[in-house]
């Protein structure tokens, strides 16, 4: 049965975390994501997962990395700085193939930068992150339920293609409260024949590693990571839109911002502006074929990628529109989050400008 | 078996028929080498799990007939963590080098070693960075030259050489402590009893199990595997000395 609560979105994803049959948490406190840390220790004592606070991101991720190898379903969140100290961690478990999730409760940087929400490690995100040619799931929260849903789905998209998943929400989604349809808890019975958990006599060892010396091997390995990221691409692309099939002014924005942006769009078609709004869910893989599609429709003028950032995800939209339409951009930098009416008149002059 | 032999001694089952790319000389291999005798005594193989390190060990999981985790430079003592934490009915051992262990991986060791986690540590110190191309490492001795200490290990620049058990073996949660080495047959022995006693003490769940190796690099150390066995008692041995420097109370039978 669905139960209805009225839940921050920190703890909404912890709660999510063990309704989705979490075995292992490891990770370290800092704002603005501690509460999920905080849930999971409170609620330690009712199930028997694994709680363990490290003493750093490099350890958590590492200590993920062990956990999720040895077949557990394991989980760590952080927020930037956090998530910085990670990508090595994530580099070696997306080369060695181990399911694990993330959530980075993005503040803006650079450096210690600010505790206020931001969407500013979108590149870092969607590029990679660390070293070497590799790619996780980010999937793109706009609300406390979708951290739950978003949670649920990560931990079945990384078990279904062996690889890293992640939310990438920010400050605010984290800290605010709001209605939230929690599911019910499964129980999870992993079928990992891959893990390290001894070596029994009817099967070969089980080695977990990132090391190919040989550049023949490393290729063949590479080969396999981008074989992998091409089915991710063909299968998990996930976005919303509103009120696109008519629009002449498209607004791309992702997690909060789309939601101030679907306002902006309200607003300006109450004064006979033909506004619509793509938001990606998914922002590795990016949804290209679908922007570039609603690209190409006649009546589309322009583009405008609106972020908490210097513009990040605009370069995505820009390759997808691939210069059928001009693409503009609009920001606001650390934690200062835009209103709707500030990003329509952004709209109107970018309108104006045009002719 | 040949009518009036006895067989007194073979390959451990667990260390696999392959050979292995250290160097002539090197401990690494002697150590794999009991390391899997131990497994085998205690018939454990089923249900251990290793990790090896960034360093010449590297490659350790090609020999080893057990399943295996690669870590990251410095982060097996998380890594074995997560392992154990999971299934804390198996028996995890980190195998870890100088550089690997006590330097950019201090910090997980030591906050395993304060957490007590139940695994073994096998810690081979050999004073110098061998993979790399024989660079000074955390435990290089005073005056030693190594490619980056030409001149010799300089302590008012860089400090002195970590003694690790000597510091792990302060924590109240960590059970077994000992240093041991490979130099002679009779501590070959001794170094085998320590790390079967450390396995032991782990299926007791009594805390952490710390194994040092005081190891060897004839490659890097510029000399002959003899002459760094010379080197081992003359210079090693007097700063690292050998020896059980922490184990749980004595219970009576």
């Amino acid at each position: 049965m669905v139960e209805t609560k009225l839940m921050k979105g920190n703890e909404a994803l912890a709660e999510a975390a063990i309704r989705s049959g979490l075995q292992a948490y490891f990770g370290y406190p800092i704002t603005p994501q501690s509460e999920v840390i905080e849930y999971l220790a409170r609620e330690e004592p009712k199930y028997n997962y694994v709680l363990l606070q490290a003493e750093s991101e490099v350890a958590a991720v590492n200590m993920l990395y062990g956990s999720g190898g040895a077949g557990g379903r394991v989980m760590t969140t952080t927020s930037s700085p956090g998530f910085s100290l990670m990508q090595e961690g994530i580099s070696y478990i997306a080369c060695a193939e181990i399911p694990c999730v993330f959530a980075n409760i993005v503040r803006g940087g650079p450096g210690l930068g600010t505790i206020q929400p931001s969407q500013s490690d979108y590149n870092q995100a969607t590029k990679g992150g660390g070293h070497g040619d590799y790619n996780i799931i980010v999937l793109v929260p706009n609300s406390v339920q979708e951290m739950v849903d978003h949670c649920r789905l990560a931990f079945e998209l990384a078990d279904k293609y062996r690889t890293p998943a992640m939310l990438l929400s920010d400050g605010a989604i984290g800290q605010m409260m709001e209605k939230v349809n929690l599911p019910e808890p499964i129980e999870y019975k992993p079928n990992k024949p891959w893990a390290t958990t001894g070596k029994t006599p009817d099967r070969e060892r089980n080695i977990l590693t990132s090391l190919y010396i040989k550049s023949e091997t490393m290729e063949e390995k590479n080969k396999i990571l981008q074989e992998k990221y091409k089915q991710i691409i063909a299968n998990e692309i996930r976005f919303d839109e509103y009120k696109t099939d008519d629009a002449e002014i498209i607004i791309t924005s992702f997690g909060l911002t789309s939601r101030i942006a679907k306002k902006t769009v309200d607003i300006g078609r109450e004064e006979g502006m033909k506004l619509g709004l793509f938001r990606p869910i998914t922002v590795w893989p990016f949804p290209t074929k679908a922007l570039a599609e609603i690209a190409s429709r006649p009546q589309v003028k322009f583009f405008i990628s609106v972020e908490m950032n210097a513009g990040q995800m605009v370069e995505d939209v820009k390759l997808a529109v691939c210069g059928q339409k001009s693409v503009h951009f609009y920001g606001r930098m650390g934690g200062i989050v835009p209103t709707p009416d500030e990003i329509l008149d952004v709209i109107k002059e970018k309108e104006a400008g045009r002719d | 078996m040949k009518e009036g032999y006895e067989l007194i001694y073979k390959r451990p089952e667990s260390l696999l028929q392959t050979r292995m790319h250290y160097c002539p000389g090197c401990f690494h291999s002697t150590t794999h080498k009991i390391l899997m005798e131990v497994v085998d005594e205690l018939g454990i193989k089923e249900k251990t799990v290793g990790v090896c390190p960034v360093g010449c060990s590297v490659f350790a999981y090609d020999y080893l007939d057990v399943d295996m985790q690669e870590a990251a430079h410095g982060r097996a003592a998380a890594v074995a963590t997560g392992i154990k934490r999971i299934l804390p009915d198996r028996v995890v051992f980190s195998y870890q080098g100088d550089g690997d262990l006590a330097a950019i991986g201090t910090a997980e060791t030591l906050h395993a070693c304060n957490r007590g986690e139940n695994f073994t540590f096998i810690f081979i110190n050999n004073g110098i960075y061998g993979m790399t191309g024989g660079q000074m490492a955390p435990t290089t001795l005073e005056g030693q030259k190594t490619s980056t200490s030409p001149y010799g290990r300089d302590p008012e620049k860089v400090g002195l050489p970590l003694k690790m058990c000597e510091i792990v073996s302060q924590f109240k949660r960590v059970a077994f402590v000992q240093r041991v080495s490979f130099n002679t047959p009779a501590n070959a022995r001794k170094a085998k009893k320590a790390i079967k006693t450390a396995f032991e003490i782990q299926m007791k769940k009594l805390g952490t199990t710390f194994i040092e190796v005081a190891s060897n690099c004839p490659s890097q150390w510029k000399c002959t595997p003899e002459e760094s066995l010379d080197w081992l008692t003359n210079h090693v041995f007097p700063y690292y000395p050998l020896g059980v420097f922490k184990e749980p109370p004595k219970t009576k039978e």
